[in-house]
């Protein structure tokens, strides 16, 4: 497995446990307050610096996981690590194009609860969750990429 | 989207007429992942120009002996 395809694993991961851990909490919260009171602003910030984090911490233990097995195997490290060649970056301008894509169809619904004037909390709500389908259809195309050709 | 280009290509009739050269020696000859020279094989990735050229000079062979595009019907 190429190493770009194992950062975009890691994204992918992460795209999914943070915000369905983000999302679980705060539903948790409505049933107690409601949305006009809710207080997501540190909740949310947190979860978009524990993406950022988790993603960075994954990708180098992916890096040293990489290292440990080349050493095994007897391939230099360096081989799959440092080396992203025209196929990756192809493959990357393309899932990043398509989640961008999905992520600008969901801004539209954003705007919707804009206008209709909702509680400030389904707004960011449904902002970051526009973010997070761009980056899981994104990571799912590169992913199928690799594998099913590009 | 089994194989999304018609470019066939010898890269592995090469490989072994080359002293079975592996997928990492040319991976390593011409600067990309040894997976990219797996996906060219079996005719996952349609290479660049210049990379195609650049496999072309690692076998010392035209690039019309790697690659193929096959005549339309």
């Amino acid at each position: 497995m190429p190493f770009e395809e194992k950062v975009t694993w890691v994204s992918l991961v992460v795209a999914v446990v943070v915000p369905v851990a983000y999302f679980a909490i705060m539903l948790g919260r409505l049933g107690e307050v409601s949305a006009a009171d809710i207080a997501y602003q540190r909740p949310l910030l947190i979860a978009i610096g524990a993406s950022i984090a988790l993603t960075i911490v994954g990708s180098i233990l992916a890096g040293i996981g990489t290292g440990i097995s080349a050493e095994l195997h007897g391939r230099p490290a360096s081989d799959d690590i440092d080396r992203k060649d025209e196929r990756d970056k192809q493959i990357s301008r393309h899932g990043d194009l398509i989640g961008f894509s999905v992520s600008s169809v969901g801004m539209v619904g954003v705007l919707a609860l804009t206008m209709l004037e909702y509680e400030y909390f389904w707004i960011a709500s449904a902002l970051y969750l526009s973010f997070v389908i761009g980056t899981l259809v994104g990571s799912a195309v590169k992913i199928a990429s690799y594998h099913r050709g590009f | 989207m089994g194989k999304p280009t018609r470019v066939t290509n010898r890269i592995r009739a090469l490989r072994f007429a080359a002293g079975e050269m592996t997928q990492a020696d040319l991976a390593d000859r011409v600067g990309v992942t040894r997976q990219t020279v797996i996906a060219i094989e079996q005719g996952r990735y349609s290479p660049s120009l210049e990379m195609a050229f650049q496999i072309a000079r690692v076998f010392g062979v035209p690039l019309d002996d790697v690659f193929d595009y096959p005549k339309e019907k």
